[in-house]
């Protein structure tokens, strides 16, 4: 039997997230060392705003645009792929493929002469731009159900609705899944990136620090984006392995 | 009985309509005293008002009738054409009527595009996408699509009829940081291009041999990718400003383009070695066993079969690494890397919205022709495959 030590040493995700709660809550503890790296500067820690609330506030805007992109994304994937949308598949396939060579901060920066400054609009853009590997995701894994596997849904007595929540989306759930964790990752480097449209993320220490030469405010900033983005790809991993541990063959 | 079948093409209605809600509802322009100060709005009916302009706005009425004629291949060449005619002439429009506009005001006054514009120009691009897909076109037939819709909106930039818009008078203010930064932008790409080639092969190269290394590089590579940008800047400030207070010749330093080259070489290593082993592993084995049959060397094998079978998967990499270094190059700016993104970021930091447009609306272009160029060299090497094996 493991101990309870091995398991929080082992578990990428465990140690991640302690990682991140010991660098956001105990950042401000860490004055002396950046004072001692960086003797030259007046204010070698980043004080303006708490770490903990840019690191809730960002979560907020990349989180909640990755949520909205993967409800409209989803519907709209499974709207192309009933008999009533087949006609708007090829467009939105088009639309989507073509989205994704937009670079993110491109379309960030596009967004505030159309929508303005400020989180919303940071808001806007970022699910808009998530809304595009999720919706090619979706499509994707619908369309990868075999017809076999769907007849034999109707030759049960399933109407298409139940088709729908117990066949199909199942099937087509770790593939959908890959598509929110595309729109998720982006997702978290522009909501940093958001910081020079008027939303406070925790890529406000890292343009500050920037701005006024001072790398101690960069490196607080980054650390903490960077651990948050190593929890993320170690979350999706946990959820993609319990999304996919029934199938045969899987581990 | 008999059903008539009134609407032939749902897509191009539901863009009519959008079409017809954005030319009503909402402004078309927008008319600014200076460049600091918001607009007052005009409405498309104002801007298309008097004289011959509204002939402009003859695809947009093509484009409004396709949803109800029957759909053939006729239809469909028409549905594109009006789509890019239609982008065209909405571009001519705002040309046309800031000229007129600019005919009266002071020199400062500013014309942009508003809501409406941008909604109806998307609409007229989206039914060019919809019409080349429902003609059933090949790369090579898109690409001249796109390049004749490029050519119809370019040909009015390079004839100097929008140069009264805000974001051309923008240009003409920063024509020679424009120039440059341009040149700066392609250069940061091409040089992370370079060391990503001289590792990312040989890596990809070595990964499919070996299992043993792809398990050991694959994970770095991807925890890499996982990083943001702006924070993996920052990570290597450290470093490389402790580097360069050591070796103070040796020219490096937390900001500027070196770092900037380093941190979209670490990023462009994925896809590169990624497709490099993708393609050589999607070389069938019988292949490599025929082609050593007939006695050529490990060598030969690799030049003359493996890189050829291989190339289309390697090109995809290529692309996407292209696209990516295109945009991470704009978020460099922020560390002093210079290149388009110092002109969007410039524009965003002093609240300048037609300098941010000036930075991005390239960078955009930039990565659209990327993927293109990069998408149609992959159609004619798995063309040129397919030639061979006839």
């Amino acid at each position: 039997m493991r101990g309870a030590l091995t398991v929080l040493l082992t578990d990428r995700l465990i140690l991640g997230l302690l990682v991140l709660a010991a660098l956001v809550l105990g950042m401000p503890a860490l004055k002396p060392l950046f004072a001692a790296t960086f003797p030259a500067l007046d204010r070698p820690m980043y004080e303006a705003d708490g770490f903990l609330a840019l690191t809730l506030d960002h979560l907020a805007l990349a989180g909640g645009a990755s949520l909205i992109a993967a409800l409209l994304g989803g519907a709209a994937g499974i709207a192309v792929t009933r008999p009533f949308g087949r006609e708007f598949r090829g467009v939105l396939d088009a639309v989507a493929a073509m989205g994704q060579t937009f670079p993110p901060v491109a379309v960030l920066a596009v967004s505030v002469p159309v929508l303005g400054f400020g989180p919303p609009p940071a808001l806007i853009a970022l699910t808009l731009y998530g809304l595009l590997p999720i919706v090619e995701n979706t499509v994707a894994g619908l369309e990868s159900v075999p017809e076999p596997v769907r007849e034999a849904a109707r030759g049960m007595g399933m109407g298409p609705g139940a088709m729908l929540w117990r066949v199909e989306l199942p099937l087509a759930a770790p593939v959908i899944l890959a598509g929110v964790r595309t729109a998720a990752v982006v997702n978290l480097g522009t909501a940093a990136i958001a910081s020079t449209v008027g939303a406070k993320t925790l890529g406000l220490p890292i343009i500050v620090g920037l701005n006024g030469s001072n790398p101690a405010y960069v490196i607080q900033g980054a650390v903490i984006v960077a651990a948050l983005a190593v929890v993320l790809d170690a979350g999706f991993d946990r959820l993609a392995a319990r999304l996919t541990r029934w199938r045969p063959g899987a581990a | 009985m008999i059903r008539v079948r009134l609407i032939h093409n749902r897509v191009a209605l539901l863009l009519a309509a959008v079409t017809v809600v954005a030319a009503l509802a909402l402004p078309f322009l927008g008319f600014a005293p200076n460049r600091l100060l918001s607009g007052k709005a005009i409405a498309l009916s104002a801007a298309a008002g008097g004289g011959w302009s509204a002939a402009a706005l003859l695809p947009v009425a093509l484009l409004l009738a396709v949803p109800f004629l029957r759909a053939g291949r006729m239809v469909n060449a028409l549905y594109t054409g009006a789509g890019a005619l239609a982008a065209a002439g909405l571009v001519w429009l705002a040309g046309q009527h800031a000229a007129l506009l600019a005919a009266t005001a002071s020199p400062a006054a500013r014309t942009s595009f508003a809501a409406g514009f941008w909604v109806m120009e998307a609409a007229a691009l989206l039914a060019v996408l919809d019409g080349v897909r429902r003609l059933g076109l090949g790369p090579a037939g898109r690409v001249a699509v796109g390049a004749l819709a490029a050519a119809l909106i370019g040909g009015q930039f390079a004839a100097g009829h929008l140069d009264q818009l805000s974001i051309m008078k923008e240009y003409a203010n920063q024509r020679d940081v424009f120039a440059g930064a341009v040149l700066r932008h392609a250069a940061l790409v091409a040089a992370a291009l370079l060391p990503t080639l001289l590792i990312g092969v040989p890596l990809g190269i070595a990964a499919q041999r070996s299992p043993a290394v792809g398990r050991l590089v694959f994970p770095v590579l991807n925890v890499v990718q996982t990083i943001p940008s702006i924070a993996l800047f920052g990570l290597l400030l450290a470093p490389l400003s402790a580097l360069a207070a050591a070796f103070p010749g040796l020219g490096i330093g937390g900001v500027g383009p070196v770092p900037a080259v380093i941190a979209l070489t670490l990023y462009s290593l994925l896809p590169i070695a990624r497709n490099t082993a993708a393609g050589l592993a999607g070389v069938p084995e019988p292949v490599r066993e025929a082609a050593r049959g007939i006695g050529m060397t490990p060598r030969q094998v690799f030049w003359r079969v493996e890189a050829p079978l291989a190339l289309p998967v390697f090109l995809s990499g290529l692309r996407i690494t292209l696209v990516q270094a295109v945009g991470l190059a704009a978020v460099a700016a922020l560390i002093g890397a210079g290149g388009l993104g110092a002109i969007m970021f410039q524009g965003l930091f002093a609240n300048a919205l037609d300098l941010v447009l000036l930075g991005a609306v390239p960078v955009i272009l930039l990565a659209v022709a990327a993927d293109a160029a990069l998408k149609l060299a992959s159609a004619l090497a798995l063309s040129r495959l397919g030639r061979m094996a006839a």
